[in-house]
């Protein structure tokens, strides 16, 4: 019955009052922050643009940095050692896309939405659905990966048992409300000063750990490495070496090497990122945004390191494996060790509000792209761009959202949702950035091809994911089909789990080809007004009066 | 607080202004140069040294998990760890360059427009 008692040692009073202060202090700072705040598009998509560089910055790491970056990345390198850490590398190399390529040319072309960007020079109507078809796809997947996830830290830290679905239900209800909750009263505003509060929280978290650990070792990383190594026993000297995961035959690493390229050229992609970059007055504090989120991120992915590494030491691999939630116990295990109980309520509500923050994000990226590209632009075509009806549009949709999520977060409860946040980064890459790059630097580019990249690369993605061992055909090691979404079926063809190698390039090929083949004009003055507009960023500094 | 709500669409103000005069002169010729001349070397340099590393993590298993010295310390590691050098630097340049030689020019040229189009 251990097994099923969550963290063992783990205080389920200390755990909740921690979490229910952190709720309570950032409900606060939600409605101090909006205390005179204008009803318009433009206060709740993007606080006015009124946030400084290193502000965003830091929301930029809280957005960014989900609980599947903490526990997950934490626990994958102290059971699989350095195939852990690849992960953290493609995601922190990832932001040099964003800071050299998208950044600053889309705070200065867009407003609100990707699809601003996207359908600048385009036909309005098609290119603003499709914009927002992917970009709700994208943040579906994305939300419903950590709605999902919830439930499973619940086991893990509140002492909920693992079978308890009752009780993980609840938990994710209760998540949800408080999402809809930031977003209703705060807007991106709030939001934002959500996820400032939960980085800054996060990373000192991860700071104190790291140095503790070190401080064990008297600060020698070749001493901690060789304690993992021994504490693992037989197999630990795979730890120190890449391949304990993907090395196993030729097919598994060549999906590595498909998820190396979804993860470096997904992050770009992203809508919850890309908003952000709106958040800010000018490119310049956009580029400000972008280097203060690569430091801290970076840092953060340098801690993880230590913390796999140091719950490898100390906890040791068959303690993890053994606990409810296995890899993700990672780091509450070596909280536990290392502070007792009450530094594991910190963690728990630490992982907590990462997620609470992420899933903000996401709704109000989501909701801003359902209510300015669908309802404003297409079917009001443009009417009430921006005004009070639109907002009413977002505030209504953001509650759906959350009321989605809510109940595909307890219906995917329990179900592997490591894909679904793989997948988010797949349709980014392959439907998003294509399309992005294209439309900023490719003068023919058109709305044919724009169409074609967006709604092929989104389809091939999802096509290949369906018929890969993520949805059917995964054996167990007795040979039962049991490690797929799906189970007792095999209907895969499709040999990787990861789509990115295929779908990435054909993407960019079909964003050509649509183009070329097509007899759409591009528009050489509205391409002209768009690149000047994009390097030097005409009309929007003025936007901003405070 | 008031945010100017008039020029929500990409259409903007009453359009007295010849983007594509802009474009084709000199100086903005100049600005995009400068840029695309940073971006786009780097962007293929960064990549290819991230696929490097992927590669090599991948189908060289044995050269990352050689360990350096009586440590335990491998190839690998070392390697991880200047994709982090890497990243921050090429942050730290880009930054630099970009305050310096684009953001000067940048201005110039939005203040001209700015002024000519009202």
């Amino acid at each position: 019955m251990r097994l099923a008692a969550g963290v063992a040692g783990s205080n389920t009073v200390i755990n909740i009052t921690v979490f229910a202060v952190f709720v309570a202090i950032t409900l606060g700072v939600v409605l101090y922050v909006n205390r005179r705040r204008a009803n318009t598009a433009a206060d709740f998509y993007t606080a006015g643009g009124g946030f400084t560089g290193p502000q965003n910055g830091i929301a930029i790491s809280g957005d960014y940095l989900s609980a599947a970056s903490f526990l997950g990345i934490a626990g994958a390198i102290a059971l699989n050692g350095y195939d852990g850490f690849l992960f953290s590398i493609g995601f922190l190399v990832a932001w040099l896309v964003a800071l050299l390529l998208v950044a600053e040319l889309l705070r200065n072309t867009g407003r609100y939405t990707m699809g601003d960007v996207l359908a600048f020079r385009m036909r309005q109507s098609p290119v603003r659905a499709a914009a927002a078809t992917s970009t709700l796809a994208v943040t579906f997947f994305y939300l419903l990966a950590q709605m999902a996830g919830a439930g499973g830290l619940v086991a893990l830290l509140l002492n909920v048992d693992a079978k308890d679905k009752f009780t993980q239900s609840v938990v994710i209800a209760v998540v949800g409300v408080v999402m809809i909750a930031y977003v209703l009263l705060g807007g991106m505003r709030g939001t934002t000063w959500v996820q400032i509060i939960k980085a800054a929280l996060l990373i000192i978290g991860a700071a104190v750990m790291t140095l503790w650990i070190l401080g064990k070792y008297g600060f020698n990383l070749s001493a901690l490495l060789g304690d993992a190594v021994k504490t693992a026993g037989a197999t630990g000297d795979k730890l120190l070496a890449p391949g304990a995961q993907y090395g196993k035959n030729g097919t598994t690493k060549l999906d590595f090497v498909s998820l190396g390229l979804a993860l470096v050229l997904g992050t770009a992609g992203l809508p919850h990122v890309l908003m952000r970059f709106y958040t800010v007055p000018n490119a310049r504090e956009a580029r400000r945004s972008v280097s203060w989120a690569i430091g801290l991120i970076g840092l953060f992915y340098l801690f993880t390191l230590v913390l796999g590494y140091g719950a490898g030491a100390l906890v040791g691999p068959k303690a993890i494996n053994d606990a409810p939630g296995k890899v993700n116990s990672a780091a509450p295990l070596l909280a536990l060790q290392l502070g007792g109980p009450v530094l594991l309520g910190i963690i728990a509500a630490v992982a907590f509000a990462t997620i609470l923050a992420v899933v903000a994000g996401l709704t109000i990226t989501a909701s801003a792209s359902f209510a300015h590209d669908v309802y404003a632009n297409v079917i009001k075509k443009g009417q009430v761009s921006g005004k009070a009806e639109e907002v009413r549009v977002a505030r209504v949709t953001a509650v759906v959202i959350g009321v989605v999520a809510i109940a595909g977060g307890i219906l995917a409860n329990g179900q592997n949702i490591a894909f679904l946040v793989a997948l988010a980064f797949a349709v980014a890459a392959s439907a998003n950035l294509p399309t992005l790059l294209y439309s900023l630097f490719w003068k023919r580019f058109n709305t044919a091809g724009a169409l074609w990249s967006i709604y092929g690369g989104l389809a091939v993605t999802i096509f290949l994911i369906v018929f890969s061992p993520v949805v059917s055909g995964k054996k167990d090691a007795a040979g039962v089909l049991n490690q797929s979404m799906i189970q007792g079926v095999d209907f895969h063809w499709f040999p990787l789990e990861n789509p990115g190698i295929i779908s990435i390039p054909l993407s960019f090929l079909l964003g050509y080809l649509g183009t070329v083949l097509s007899k759409d004009k591009a528009d050489p003055e509205r391409y002209a007004e768009m690149e000047v507009r994009s390097l030097t960023g005409v009309d929007t500094a003025k936007a901003l009066v405070h | 607080m008031s945010t100017d709500l008039s020029k929500d669409e990409p259409s903007p103000p009453p359009d007295v202004r010849d983007w594509e005069a802009v474009q084709s002169s000199p100086e903005f010729q100049d600005l995009r140069h400068r840029l695309r001349r940073f971006v786009f070397p780097v962007t293929g340099l960064f990549l290819a040294w991230y696929l490097l590393f992927v590669l090599l993590a991948t189908y060289a298993p044995a050269f990352m998990g050689a360990k350096l010295g009586g440590s335990n310390i491998t190839v690998g590691l070392i390697f991880g760890l200047l994709q982090f050098v890497s990243t921050f630097a090429i942050t730290f340049a880009y930054v630099r360059f970009a305050d310096r030689r684009l953001d000067p020019l940048a201005g110039q040229l939005r203040d001209e427009i700015e002024e000519g189009g009202r």
